[in-house]
């Protein structure tokens, strides 16, 4: 096959590409350019897309013996991530633009380049799994190490999308594993930190980097039972579930800590309370996808169990599903509870779970938590 | 040799000359410091002369004008921020640098490094739509701001789009104020006929790789009564513009490549332009769509670089043409190299008046001395398929058409 390598400039993408060539496919490598005015050097685990994460994806390509490029997305990126990012902020959600990113660049607008220019598969240093059912469809499924498995950041292709996916680190037990067999193919990126932080916020101050992008304007903190307890100084930098940097002077009346339980950009208000009133046991998701032939019930709209994770390094919880097409005719994917759920924030991404295999995802809507009803706060 | 079966990016680097790579061979296998005092530094010594005068008459001018630099890029700060500093310090008032938009990163990046931390002020000359600049329009504004400006500056061929500019009527405009007129000839000599002496130029940069010559040596040519105020200082080598020990084994290189080119410049432009108007011809037939860009010059009159083709192609990406081209053994550019290799929509096509967009579609192939006619016909053969996969593959800006949960797909 001929397989475009997707390289990062880190350790995982480089032994990905060093697999696939090994399988006897005839690989390129390209490094996605996602700024315009890239940073000269890395600092640690921050940041990304820098000259010298090029340089090293170039070394590695160099060593591996295949052509090497830079493509430049830069544009698509800063519209369908970096300020879908701010504007799903602004809206008061909590967005992954990791997955957005795999969603609508790297599995999108480069896979679709890839394939018109004769490409048959885009190889990542992902850890998941695509596996076929009887009839050749795509499926994925976590990776065999669980602890590293982003199955979840992938839960948002498409059928179309996984028919061209290769992931050649789905079955590797563990990252010391690939980084030792980076180092005994004398990849220069085998000790590379690992990338944690949001790319595109080099300093990883989220709040500071929203505050020069959002018009942030002071506002009411109330509790769950509507009183006014103190001021914020944006609604937007606020995510449902927070517990630091609310800045209340006033302790709870039971002396326990306060969470952000909704924010409100309309009314420029932030809603805090008591932890409890973080469970949830209704979850309502638009904007879904089926990664790959979805199970009979999407059609059927009966229910079906499933695991829930709403993060990417969260516990998956058990749930019980369905559609349902709502009144205006849109299609949501209705999620229940029944053990509840803690901290979960419009705008992130649910993936849903039949054992290993993601079924598909769909975008926080709206959570109901029969705990506390947040239309009785005015 | 080269690793691609077909390269046509000359304007790049091109071939090393066979008599440069004995002549480099030979002097590095000889010890000899040429500042030393003794038989082995004379004998270094004699060959930097010979090699400055080799390289001084190829571009018509005397051999106490050339300055022996790392290449273009230095030359290039050398000339403007000495000429800068120089005027600046007889003049505070003479801060302005006129440029054109055209310009290489080594003059753009110089004269905008000296307006952000030496209160340079930067007067832009406007070209016409095949990159030229517009006399008329430097005349007046010569006339208007004179008394301020430093240094004006205008590259003799442009790296990209080929164009060659009227420097010499240039230069004697800005003669009548007395303002000193660098040029970056980096492509045109060895290219065009360059002749120092004859341009009213004060000082004009060269680069010897461009010309079959070593990477890592190049020239400023200045003019007798020019006074710059040096950028490196150290041993006072060259007369005081540029100390470091001098390289001669790469000047014996830049010489042999220099002599190779005078030999034969004007048989070797005929050639080239002649390949050029047969590639123009048979790509604009099998491309419709395809723009060339720059000056046409199809009879070889001297208003573009014999072995520039210059092309934009609707709708598609330049690094999606480069790949598709470099995947079947042919070597090209998009004309603009960046750090990291990031493509940028091409500064000189921005100022020739092209949008953003269509800046990005655009492809350089460039002509030189082992250019043949077969690597032409096998770039004629492979561009209109890649051009059609290239088209296909989009415009990075665009929205991709694979359907995802964001564009309403939902089963």
């Amino acid at each position: 096959m001929k397989v475009l390598a997707a390289m990062s400039g880190g350790v995982d993408s480089a032994v990905a590409a060093a697999r696939a060539v090994e399988a006897g496919h005839d690989v390129v490598g390209v490094h996605l350019a996602l700024s315009r005015m890239p940073g000269t050097l890395r600092t640690g685990s921050r940041g990304c897309c820098t000259v010298e994460d090029s340089n090293d994806a170039w070394r590695a390509c160099d060593k591996l013996g295949i052509p090497f490029y830079v493509w430049d997305f830069s544009d698509r990126f800063a519209e369908d991530v970096v300020q879908d990012f701010v504007d799903e902020y602004e809206a008061g959600r909590t967005p992954n633009p990791c997955m957005r990113c795999n969603e609508k660049i790297k599995f999108a607008a480069l896979l679709e380049k890839a394939l018109a220019l004769g490409f048959d598969a885009v190889c990542t240093g992902h850890y998941a799994k695509v596996l076929r059912d009887d009839n050749g469809a795509p499926e994925l499924h976590r990776a065999a190490d669980w602890a590293k498995d982003q199955s979840y950041v992938l839960g948002v292709l498409t059928h179309e999308q996984l028919e061209h996916c290769m992931f050649p680190l789905a079955e590797t037990p563990s990252k010391a594993e690939v980084r030792a067999e980076a180092a005994a193919r004398g990849l220069t990126v085998a000790n590379k930190p690992d990338s944690y932080d949001i790319c595109f916020i080099p300093d990883g101050d989220t709040r500071g980097w929203l505050a020069e992008r959002i018009e942030m304007k002071p506002g009411e903190i109330v509790d769950h039972e509507g009183n006014a307890l103190g001021e914020h100084e944006g609604a937007q930098a606020f995510t449902v579930g927070q517990r630091k940097g609310l800045r209340l002077g006033r302790p709870a009346a039971d002396g326990k800590p306060r969470f952000v339980l909704e924010i409100r950009p309309k009314e420029n208000k932030v809603i805090v309370g008591p932890e409890a009133l973080l469970a949830v046991d209704q979850l309502r998701g638009i904007r879904i996808s089926w990664a790959g032939v979805p199970i009979a019930e999407v059609f059927t709209g009966e229910k079906f169990d499933c695991m829930v994770q709403v993060r990417a390094h969260g516990d998956p919880v058990e749930a019980v599903a369905h559609m349902e097409r709502s009144a205006e005719g849109r299609d949501e994917l209705v999620v229940n509870l029944p053990e509840g759920m803690r901290g979960v924030a419009p705008g992130q991404t649910m993936v849903v779970y039949q054992g290993s295999r993601v079924l598909g995802q769909a975008t926080l809507d709206s959570a109901r938590s029969s705990a506390w009803d947040s239309e009785k706060v005015n | 040799m080269n690793t691609s079966a077909v390269y046509l990016d000359h304007a790049a680097t091109t071939d090393l000359n066979p008599a440069a790579l004995a002549a480099i061979t030979e002097q590095y296998s000889r010890t000899g410091n040429p500042s030393s005092l003794h038989g082995a530094g004379r004998s270094a010594n004699r060959v930097v002369d010979e090699s400055r005068q080799a390289v001084a008459t190829a571009a018509g001018a005397h051999p106490s004008e050339l300055i022996f630099t790392s290449g273009g890029t230095e030359s290039d700060n050398l000339a403007i921020k000495g000429l800068f500093w120089n005027r600046v310090a007889k003049n505070d008032q003479a801060r302005t640098i006129a440029l054109t938009g055209i310009e290489h990163h080594a003059v753009l990046d110089t004269a905008m490094w000296l307006e952000e931390h030496e209160n340079a002020t930067l007067l832009w000359l406007p070209v016409d739509h095949d990159g030229v600049v517009d006399l008329e329009a430097a005349a007046a504004l010569f006339a208007e701001h004179h008394e301020h400006i430093a240094v004006a500056t205008l590259m003799w061929a442009n790296n990209e789009v080929g164009t060659v500019q009227p420097v010499a009527a240039f230069a004697a405009l800005a003669a009548q104020y007395g303002i000193p007129v660098h040029s970056d000839a980096v492509q045109a000599f060895g290219a065009v006929q360059v002749e120092f002496a004859k341009s009213n130029l004060a000082t004009m940069a060269i680069s010897a790789h461009k010309i079959g010559g070593p990477v890592g040596i190049g020239g400023l040519l200045v003019r007798r009564d020019i006074v710059l105020t040096p950028v490196q200082h150290g041993g006072g080598h060259e007369r005081k513009l540029r100390s470091g020990t001098l390289n001669a084994a790469s000047a014996a290189g830049f010489a042999a490549a220099a002599n190779a080119v005078r030999a034969q410049l004007g048989d070797e432009a005929q050639r080239l332009s002649q390949l050029r108007e047969y590639a123009v011809q048979r790509i604009t037939q099998l491309i419709p769509e395809a723009q060339f860009n720059g000056p046409r010059d199809a009879a070889n009159e001297g208003t573009r670089l014999p072995g520039n083709l210059h092309f934009t192609f609707p709708e598609c990406e330049g690094d999606s043409l480069l790949f598709l081209l470099d995947m079947v053994g042919i070597a090209s550019s998009t004309g603009s190299a960046c750090t990291a290799g990031v493509p940028q929509p091409s500064h000189v096509l921005l100022a020739m008046g092209r949008d953003a967009r269509s800046a990005r579609s655009v492809q350089r192939f460039t002509l030189g001395h082992t250019s043949t006619r077969a690597d032409v016909d096998a770039l004629i053969e492979a561009l209109p398929e890649a051009y059609v996969k290239a088209k296909k593959a989009g415009m990075a800006a665009d929205e991709s058409s694979i359907h995802t949960a964001g564009t309403g797909f939902t089963r």
